[in-house]
């Protein structure tokens, strides 16, 4: 996970089933960037990595925000990723793992009442995304279904 | 803990002989399917971090296609066979018996589709019998699935899929040659925690001394 404050920016490429998620507060131009590719560390057979879930990954995110001299009530957020790469024949629950991490972000993202400001989820294609903290522009380019900012 | 890249040149000898022999029985197999002589050699072998794969194809936002498949029995692992969109436009050609450019890799027809399908297919079965030859162990295939995107988004889902791959993977890189054109492709195990140390130790050369 990165943070970073204005001019800089913040970029992940590549986004498959994985959700970008960015949290900032703009009257200080922070933002920060979080790659997270599972819902949950709680059935994890090696939770050591915490940036990757949805649900340590915000915490961790926070702390680092506020230790930096973010104010948690300006805190807003934008998210990208969560698409369905594959296809294979017979479709379970656990194939549809962008979904299901959308919603876990959603859900994490609500339990600390940071209000999600726009959102790029969905569809079967890759994204690489940039964070402006300065504008609070999610850049979001994909390879043939375009690109755009939210 | 395990070091894999302190394995010794018998332990890379015994996986190049695998993707030789892989290979050779993919190429004759490719040769009836495609009524044409298509060469194949596997020129390198190497086994390395997960990390380092989407940089080995380009980066996480390279363009690229590839076709995977889920492997069970008792060392589950992940078959990645990926190429570069460009590369692999030149492969279809070279199945489909046209030249070179023919292809256009963002509009694929059924045809040309399931050509690459089908090279996956072949690629995983004769890899996958030249493992069980030397290893004794069962590796059974799943149906495959394509992407074609970024190298991250698909190395992404897989990992999602799969919860956890470990830390280290194998690579076969893989040469097709066709008359004087040649495609180089990328032929990945990904093995879950514990599964490349079962490999290495059927293999007769395990890493624990």
């Amino acid at each position: 996970m990165k943070m970073t404050t204005a001019p800089d920016r913040l970029m992940t490429a590549g986004l498959g089933s994985c959700i970008g998620i960015c949290i900032y507060d703009k009257s200080v131009k922070l933002g920060s960037l979080a790659h997270i590719m599972l819902p949950s560390s709680v059935q994890a057979k090696n939770p050591e990595n915490k940036a990757k879930f949805a649900d340590t990954a915000i915490d961790l995110v926070l702390d680092m925000m506020i230790k930096s001299g973010a104010n948690r009530s300006r805190l807003q957020a934008k998210i990208a990723g969560g698409a369905q790469m594959f296809k294979f024949s017979g479709e379970s629950d656990i194939m549809k793992i962008g979904e299901r991490n959308a919603i876990a972000v959603e859900e994490n993202l609500q339990k600390h009442r940071i209000p999600l400001l726009a959102r790029d989820t969905g569809g079967n294609y890759g994204r690489t995304i940039t964070f402006d903290p300065e504008t609070g522009d999610l850049l979001v380019r994909t390879i043939g279904h375009g690109e755009r900012i939210i | 803990m395990e070091d894999f890249t302190q394995l010794s040149g018998l332990q890379i000898d015994a996986l190049r002989e695998i993707g030789n022999i892989g290979a050779g029985n993919a190429a004759t197999a490719l040769a009836q399917m495609v009524q044409a002589k298509i060469d194949m050699s596997v020129p390198r072998v190497s086994i390395l971090p997960f990390t380092e794969v989407a940089d080995l194809l380009g980066g996480a936002d390279a363009h690229v296609v590839g076709i995977y498949f889920n492997v069970s029995g008792p060392a589950p692992n992940s078959i990645l066979f990926i190429l570069s969109a460009q590369k692999a436009g030149l492969l279809v050609d070279m199945l489909l018996l046209r030249s070179s450019g023919t292809t256009d890799i963002n509009n694929l027809d059924e045809i040309e589709m399931s050509a690459m399908m089908e090279l996956g297919n072949i690629l995983s079965a004769t890899y996958l019998n030249a493992m069980s030859m030397f290893t004794q162990l069962k590796f059974v295939p799943s149906v495959p699935a394509m992407g074609i995107d970024m190298a991250g988004a698909i190395l992404d889902a897989i990992l999602a899929q799969f919860g956890e791959i470990a830390d280290h993977v194998l690579l076969l890189e893989t040469e097709f040659t066709k008359d004087e054109d040649d495609v180089v492709g990328h032929f990945f195990l990904l093995p879950e925690p514990g599964s490349l140390n079962i490999i290495l130790k059927a293999l007769g050369v395990n890493t624990d001394g």
